[in-house]
């Protein structure tokens, strides 16, 4: 691994309980990102978005947010003021997100909102940007840019809208990209497509990329490295070239669960989770 | 009121030649199946391919232009659109949290077909639908924000069954679920499936969850029928049209050094 781009130590993210006190739902997440694919996988609840909110300062109103370490390129993420966080966002750090019927701004053309990022973070014309949103467009093979760009979200397809957002999201050309399940909503076909067009524009500008799913062979097919969150903890740490070989019962049980076209099994396998998961 | 089983072979369902259309768009085109009585049948394809189309029109949730919707597998048994019908074919939704009154207890969620339907004992008929989809009767009064989502899919098939039918559509009932309780609720309704001799209907996009829970299947595409195939032949890679193999190849995962889609 080269020099660490992202280096996070101890993090950890809490919300207030309702009895008072604190809930901790990412208990001490520690890794290091260089310029690789990293992936995080875990089920729902188990702290994997939280995990990325966090490393943008996206994490919701009351939620605290500790860490030993939480630095990106040298800034101290914790440390720094709001302007530079802000500046960071979308700019040398950007996010794509789920669905794009959500997270996408209904009432602006999927061109206005492009553009917006772009100014946000660059001084450049209107003419310029534009121009630049176009050739965005184009990049992740929509066919006709000047269509799309004039269209809202609501009239696009979600794998149509989903292209749009990582247009929108690499058009600052940050240095790190989160991805947070960015192809669950999708079909399987629009699915694939999604990812080779993410996967060449991650490898052709160099980018280190923190892949979220809940998808574990998903991940394993598309990142260098995985990380399997349980109950906002890390249990393992896999090369994922040796993922058939994890050791962690949670591993195998995901692995396992999942109905294969291969080979039937009835039933199928169910996790049986064990209360010392979720001790270090 | 003694309620009797109408078959005990079970019953099946039959489709043809339907059409439906949304102003002028044709969501469906002349697609004919058939689920024999008992039989577990699969549909998959794309979104916007039709599939969650055939199950409304089946149950009356879509409007249908052209064909015809019966049941089989015994006499006199009741046509579309009648109460007994509603009866025998019940839903299974997609997602489980929009299915369910967010408001309402899982008790009072649970009567409500019963009252429909004019069922009596329904104190016994609800215990016993929660004992079937393994939920306690700790569950009975909460509401659906206080239960997970595989939990929360439990209770929208306890709903269906509570009514006793003998034919299940199911649509994409795992795919808002996490992999993990994916496997519960598969588990769960092949489990259902044995001991009440129930007929499968379902959709999904996932081709291992089809081919898992079902003996054969329907590619569909664009409103239309791609080709029918058994779920052995599915596993064993023999199937016949491109876009089968397609999907197929799709769900495998991704591959890097993968060769651009035809």
């Amino acid at each position: 691994m080269t020099s660490a781009l992202l280096t996070v130590e101890d993090l950890r993210v809490a919300y207030p309980a309702r009895e008072g006190g604190w809930t901790e739902v990412v208990r001490g997440v520690s890794f290091a990102l260089g310029r690789e694919r990293l992936g995080i996988v875990g089920e729902s609840g188990s702290g994997k978005s939280q995990t990325g909110r966090a490393i943008l300062g996206l994490t919701a109103p009351g939620g605290r947010v500790t860490a030993k370490t939480l630095r990106f390129d040298g800034i101290d993420l914790l440390d720094c003021p709001p302007a530079q966080r802000r500046e960071l966002r979308g700019g040398r750090i950007a996010m794509v997100l789920q669905d794009p019927k959500y997270s996408l701004n209904p009432v602006m053309s999927i061109g206005a909102q492009i553009v917006e990022t772009l100014r946000t973070h660059r001084p450049v014309s209107r003419a310029a940007a534009r121009q630049e949103a176009l050739d965005a467009l184009a990049a992740v093979q929509i066919d006709d840019p000047g269509r799309v760009f004039r269209l809202y979200p609501h009239e696009v397809s979600g794998g149509m809208g989903q292209r749009a957002m990582i247009a929108m999201m690499l058009i600052a050309r940050p240095e790190l990209l989160i991805a947070d399940e960015p192809t669950s909503a999708l079909d399987v076909t629009v699915q694939l497509e999604v990812l080779r067009i993410m996967d060449k524009l991650v490898a052709g500008r160099g980018m280190g990329l923190i892949f979220i799913s809940h998808d574990l062979r998903l991940v394993s097919s598309f990142c260098d490295r995985v990380l399997v969150m349980y109950a906002g903890r890390v249990v393992e740490e896999i090369a994922a070239a040796d993922l058939q070989r994890a050791k962690h019962p949670y591993t195998q049980g995901l692995l396992n669960c999942l109905p294969q076209l291969a080979q039937s099994r009835h039933p199928l396998p169910v996790l049986d989770r064990r209360p010392e998961w979720l001790e270090p | 009121m003694s309620l009797q089983r109408q078959a005990s072979q079970g019953i099946g369902l039959e489709v043809s030649n339907l059409r439906v259309v949304y102003d002028g768009f044709v969501a469906l085109d002349d697609v004919s199946l058939a689920v024999a009585p008992g039989e577990s049948f699969g549909l998959v394809g794309e979104s916007g391919s039709g599939k969650s189309t055939v199950l409304r029109a089946i149950c009356g949730l879509a409007p249908m232009a052209v064909g015809k919707v019966a049941l089989i597998g015994g006499e006199g048994l009741p046509a579309p659109g009648s109460k007994a019908f509603r009866r025998q074919v019940q839903m299974v939704f997609q997602d489980p949290y929009g299915s369910l009154h967010p408001r309402q207890t899982v008790d009072r969620i649970l009567a409500e077909p019963l009252a429909i339907h004019g069922l009596d004992d329904a104190e016994g008929r609800i215990e016993r639908a929660l004992e079937d989809v393994g939920l306690g009767q700790g569950f009975r009064f909460r509401y659906p924000h206080q239960l997970s989502g595989g939990q929360r899919q439990r209770v929208a098939i306890a709903r269906a069954l509570i009514l006793e039918p003998q034919v299940l559509l199911l649509d994409e009932p795992t795919s808002a679920l996490d992999a993990s309780v994916q496997a519960e609720v598969l588990n769960l309704l092949e489990a259902l499936r044995a001991r009440h001799g129930l007929s499968f209907l379902m959709v999904s996009h996932d081709l291992a969850v089809v081919t898992h829970l079902c003996q054969r299947l329907m590619v569909m595409q664009r409103g239309r029928t791609v080709e029918v195939i058994d779920a052995t032949d599915l596993a064993a890679h023999r199937v016949q049209a491109d876009y089968t193999r397609m999907l197929m190849e799709a769900s495998d995962g991704f591959r890097r050094t993968a060769n651009a889609p035809a």
